[in-house]
């Protein structure tokens, strides 16, 4: 059967993708932040999963302001790199796991979270930098090593999910995952945060107590982080933090005790406290 | 019961300072603003805009508000009128603005001052929590 072996959760700022793609990671501003992945990139080489789903936010990509679905899966083939303002970013197609997705999409609604099926999307930053992050830099004739499935959450739009309710989508993920059949290796990813806010006369926030807080819980107690309320994360990590809410979908689809083996931390990437951590089933 | 726990949810994002919670309220308010912005996802549309802002603008039945505040490039006005950044995202990309230039225009503070602080660690959330508490 499919198994979830291990969960990444990573920030997703689109300065990355712009630095990689620029040929800027070697400048001093960013060169902390891509040595803080090296061990990342070797963990993932070694662990060689088959598929990572990905928990990701698009950001008026896919979903223009016609639709904010809530919860989300891709079930296509392959996914482009959307163009975001300022053309497709050089990175290659993602390809997708249709018939795990669809394996999942369905299950996950029987477990009563009801899915919005995508069949065909754009992937932004959201997504290509967490992979960048954790499988380097391909060029757009290359491909990547893994297959993928994007599980798009609303962030952007109030209110977004609960944490609690997005720790027990990653609970159901993990039904999902473990009833397919055929013997894959997963990750799952949980992307975006930590602390950081993008608008208003209280831009520039960040929060490396509330944050290492945050990172010190996904191990020590998810079930009370998962009971954190959005005031706290906007309060103390942002209007733009919410976006953690989307790692307790990743820590929900794991075992309840796990073991952190890799935890990185930079301020600033940006406007973004950057925050990084692996966890892997023991 | 809905009613009151949905107010209240709202209600308490207020108090907190320099900050706007971009809410189905908001949403619909900034509908039309923010599909404006999602059409410089293309190419031609980019090149149409920059070519006759005022004329690209006429298809797009923006409040007045709206509209002067893109023409201005002002992100503060735009999101008071119901723009959501990361829709807004589209109309600095195309001007070849990053995030860290566009978001530091609504601080009041200059760019230079703005990029220290984020370099320094970023704002100290002490003070800035709470309205009703400025001690927090």
């Amino acid at each position: 059967m499919a198994r979830i072996s291990a969960g990444v959760t990573t920030s997703h700022v689109p300065a990355i993708a712009a630095a990689i793609d620029l040929q800027k990671t070697a400048d001093p501003y960013w060169a902390p932040i891509f040595k803080g992945f090296e061990f990342s990139k070797k963990w993932m080489a070694e662990h060689r999963p088959d598929v990572a789903i990905v928990i990701y936010n698009d950001h008026a990509s896919a979903f223009d302001a016609t639709i904010f679905p809530t919860f989300a899966i891709g079930c296509a083939d392959e996914y482009l790199p959307a163009d975001e303002g300022w053309g497709r970013r050089p990175v290659p197609v993602v390809k997708g796991h249709a018939e795990l997705a669809c394996h999942i999409a369905q299950n996950l609604i029987l477990d009563e979270f009801d899915m919005t099926v995508v069949n065909r999307m754009d992937v932004d930053h959201g997504l290509t930098v967490p992979l960048n992050n954790l499988f380097g830099h391909p060029g757009p004739d290359e491909a990547w090593p893994v297959r993928v499935i994007p599980l798009p959450v609303n962030v952007i739009q109030y209110p977004p999910p609960t944490g609690k309710r997005c720790y027990a989508l990653g609970q159901a993920l993990r039904r999902a995952v473990e009833s397919y059949p055929e013997d894959l290796n997963v990750v799952v990813f949980g992307t975006g945060g930590m602390s950081h806010q993008l608008q208003g006369t209280r831009a520039g926030l960040i929060n490396r107590e509330w944050d290492t807080r945050f990172l010190d819980l996904l191990t020590e107690d998810q079930v009370a982080l998962s009971r954190k309320e959005h005031l706290e994360y906007v309060r103390e990590a942002g209007s733009e933090g919410i976006e953690l809410v989307m790692w307790l979908a990743m820590r929900g689809a794991l075992n309840d005790t796990v073991k952190e083996v890799y935890r990185f931390y930079h301020v600033p990437c940006s406007n973004t406290a950057l925050g990084h951590i692996i966890l892997e089933n023991g | 019961m809905t009613e009151p726990r949905l107010s209240t949810y709202l209600d308490e994002f207020e108090d907190i300072p320099g900050t706007q919670v971009f809410n189905t309220f908001r949403s619909r308010q900034g509908f039309n603003l923010n599909q404006f912005c999602m059409s410089l996802m293309k190419e031609e549309n980019r090149t149409a805009f920059k070519a006759n802002e005022v004329d690209y603008l006429k298809d797009w039945t923006l409040t007045a508000a709206q509209h002067d505040a893109v023409l201005a490039r002002d992100y503060t006005a735009m999101m008071r009128e119901g723009g959501n950044i990361y829709f807004l995202s589209k109309l600095f990309s195309t001007d070849g603005q990053s995030y860290l230039v566009a978001v530091a225009t609504m601080t009041g503070m200059s760019q230079a001052d703005y990029q220290q602080m984020m370099l320094s660690g970023g704002r100290n959330p002490k003070g800035v929590r709470s309205k009703k508490n400025p001690e927090l």
